[in-house]
């Protein structure tokens, strides 16, 4: 289970396409400034039952102060945020039916992992009885049922991010918010967790806000992104749209690599635009209909892995989307290649292609002259 | 390595003399407190120890030797446990212990109850108001203790500015006294000894994660309940440390019962005075000063070490 991708947006519905469904989470017109600083600016959205909703940005871009927004520990300085159609506005973060997971866990140091989990239960007068169950059952959901007795302080990174889990869940909120969840933990257990986290989400099915800067996980575990800049919301999408259609050069960029060619339209029809790009060399056709008015200056994404490279010339011989040059760069990363080609015109270009061959049979090194090639579906126009 | 060795080598003066009796830096910085309480502390007891164990006599010193010389390379050594003996059989001394007991108690009490809401409220403070506000807290200790005593007497006493206050208020219509009462050693006491119970405890909350009492409002715990339930236990260290602080001296406090606390006030600093320079018997002084060290300070400092202990376990 944990080594399959997690076909999301296959297996569930989309809820933000269906004009009835009612969002659960309303995000109206939200910023939110300290002293001169604004941290958030004027953000809408909207958040649906079940989702698994990411907030992706930078450091600074706004996505954590959102975030206590959300749980109650920061007020909108201007705004409105609904959860289940109540406005939050006047409620104190002990009275919202939110839970939250910290990024540093917050786990209470003098208290037993069961103690810390059964703390919330508590709150609610929970009967004993059942507290003690809820607690065994959720300590079974993220497989610490034998440290129920420890202390914070006895238990490994990856334990302690459980139990925080484990803490949020056990009182069943509809709405759950992590602040970059996985952040604390390596390599191989994040991508591990990023995996279990979905499964849990799926058994529950309590909605999710995620807080992330990592847009990796951002794309594996969400049905939605919502890339954050600077405080605004830059791009709101699946993660499939937010890849393959970046609709400004700054989603493009944070996401993924990409190659961004400068160019001028030269012509805009309702099946394709036509750019002529001094920085590739040649005019670029893109098969996406077209917006803008020929002249208009743009740019070209196209990402890495779009890109195919070759030593022999293209037998398709229109100019089109085409480029040579030489190759400066070559990173071998075992599964994949990332080769760096410096272009005639003095534009720097990257290429990724998948290792299919073995190293010591790799047709192409340093210094040597290649063509570069894509098709017509894989560029995306951007003006700003 | 070559380096190192050469560096080594090339040591003279003091560090090349250390080096030589095969001392290293290391060394040389575990030598120093340890050395300082060798001197200052393990000595001068080892010389009460031995009054202790004399018997008084008059005479100046005031005791008999520990070793004689009975006659050419023959010593006599002769050791007395008459003065603990009668400090144990002889009520005076028992009860002004227990007395000591209770008042450095009650006194660690108070200092608890009006040192926390402060140190609290210092710690809560926007962090431009808190060094200020320390400031003011340790500001008393720029004028001398005895005057901070002595000022007391003026506002305790029956003509003094309290009862005028309150008589003016109309709240009582006679003077009450409470200057030369266990009362106004309790007051003197908490007052003296508050910014030792404050300083601990506001570095212990200052340091107190503030995202642990946004969990507990998040897992529905309401403000006052998060007090109970979080601040309050993992201030404990600070609250012990600031009682360490309070309590120890308060046990053996002289001036303060002396000055303000009346002739019933019997403390064991006080018993301590009078037989060192009223009696001049000072082979029992010194058993009470050793019997104070061991019956309290022995038992607080293996509390403490079993408590910084357990603090690093966390």
């Amino acid at each position: 289970m944990a080594n399959a991708q997690p076909s999301r947006t296959q297996t569930k519905l989309e809820p933000w396409r269906d004009p009835n469904e009612k969002p659960y989470v309303r995000i109206e017109k939200v910023t939110k400034k300290f002293g001169d600083f604004t941290a958030v600016d004027d953000v809408s959205l909207s958040i649906y039952r079940g989702e698994f909703f990411s907030l992706l940005g930078g450091s600074g871009s706004g996505k954590t102060t959102l975030l206590r927004m959300l749980a109650g520990f920061e007020r909108p300085t201007e705004g409105k945020i609904f959860i289940d159609g109540v406005d939050m506005s006047n409620v104190p973060p002990y009275e919202r039916p939110v839970n939250m997971m910290f990024q540093s866990y917050a786990l209470f140091p003098h208290m037993s992992v069961e103690a810390n989990i059964a703390f919330g239960l508590h709150q609610d007068k929970v009967p004993a009885a059942e507290i003690k169950e809820r607690v065994a059952d959720v300590l079974n959901l993220v497989q610490l049922g034998q440290f129920g007795k420890r202390k914070p302080h006895q238990l490994s990174g990856g334990q302690r991010q459980r139990v925080a889990l484990a803490r949020a869940l056990v009182k069943r909120p509809k709405l759950l918010l992590l602040d970059e969840p996985l952040g604390a933990l390596d390599k191989k257990l994040r991508e591990q967790t990023q995996f279990e986290l979905v499964n849990i989400q799926e058994k529950v099915g309590i909605t999710f806000v995620v807080v992330t800067h990592d847009q990796e996980e951002a794309m594996t575990m969400s049905s939605r992104i919502a890339v954050m800049n600077r405080g605004y919301i830059a791009q709101i999408g699946t993660p499939t749209e937010i890849y393959e259609y970046p609709n400004s050069r700054f989603t493009a960029e944070f996401i993924g690599s990409v190659n961004m060619f400068h160019g001028r339209i030269v012509e805009s029809e309702p099946d394709h635009s036509l750019i002529r790009s001094d920085e590739a060399n040649c005019d670029l056709y893109v098969a996406h209909p077209g917006h803008l008015a020929p002249g208009t200056e743009c740019w070209v994404a196209v990402r890495p892995e779009k890109v195919s490279i070759s030593k022999d010339a293209p037998a398709t011989g229109d100019g089109r989307n085409q480029a040579t040059g030489v190759v400066k760069e070559i990173a071998y990363l075992g599964d994949v290649s990332i080769y760096e080609i410096l272009l005639d015109t003095g534009k720097r270009v990257r290429v990724t292609a998948p290792m299919v061959t073995r190293r010591t049979e790799m047709p192409i090194t340093w210094e040597d002259r290649v063509y570069l090639t894509w098709r017509p579906f894989a560029g995306s126009v951007l003006t700003n | 390595m070559a380096e190192t060795v050469q560096s080594e080598m090339r040591h003279t003066g003091f560090l090349g003399l250390l080096q030589r009796v095969g001392l290293s830096g290391r060394a040389l910085v575990m030598l120093l407190p340890y050395g300082w309480l060798l001197l200052f502390f393990l000595i001068p007891f080892l010389i009460v120890l031995k009054i202790a164990l004399a018997e008084s006599q008059m005479a100046i010193p005031p005791f008999t030797p520990l070793i004689e010389t009975v006659e050419e390379l023959k010593y006599q050594i002769t050791v007395t446990f008459y003065n603990f003996h009668y400090m144990l059989t002889d009520d005076l001394y028992v009860v002004a212990y227990l007395n000591s007991l209770k008042i450095a108690f009650i006194s660690t009490i108070c200092c608890l109850l009006v040192g926390y809401p402060v140190a609290y409220a210092i710690a809560k403070a926007d962090p431009k108001w808190r060094a200020p506000l320390l400031m003011l807290i340790i500001l008393p200790f720029w004028t001398s203790f005895l005057i901070r005593v002595y000022a007391w007497i003026g506002i305790l006493s029956n003509n003094g500015v309290l009862n005028n206050v309150l008589i003016w208020l109309g709240i009582i219509d006679q003077p009450l006294q409470i200057l030369y009462t266990p009362v106004a050693t309790y007051i003197g006491i908490t007052y003296s000894y508050l910014p030792f119970m404050i300083l601990p405890l506001y570095s212990t909350l200052e340091k107190l994660d503030n995202t642990l009492l946004e969990a507990a409002a998040d897992l529905g715990c309401p403000p006052w309940k998060a007090f109970l339930s979080i601040t309050l236990p993992l201030s404990i260290p600070g609250m012990i440390a600031g009682s360490m602080l309070v309590f120890i001296p308060a046990m053996g406090e002289f001036v303060i019962p002396e000055l303000l606390g009346g002739p019933d006030t019997l403390m064991i600093g006080r018993t301590l005075w009078t037989e060192f320079f009223n009696n001049r018997d000072w082979p029992l002084a010194s058993a009470v000063a050793v019997a104070l060290l061991l019956f309290l300070v022995v038992p607080i400092m293996i509390f403490q070490n079993v408590q910084s202990r357990q603090g690093e376990q966390q």
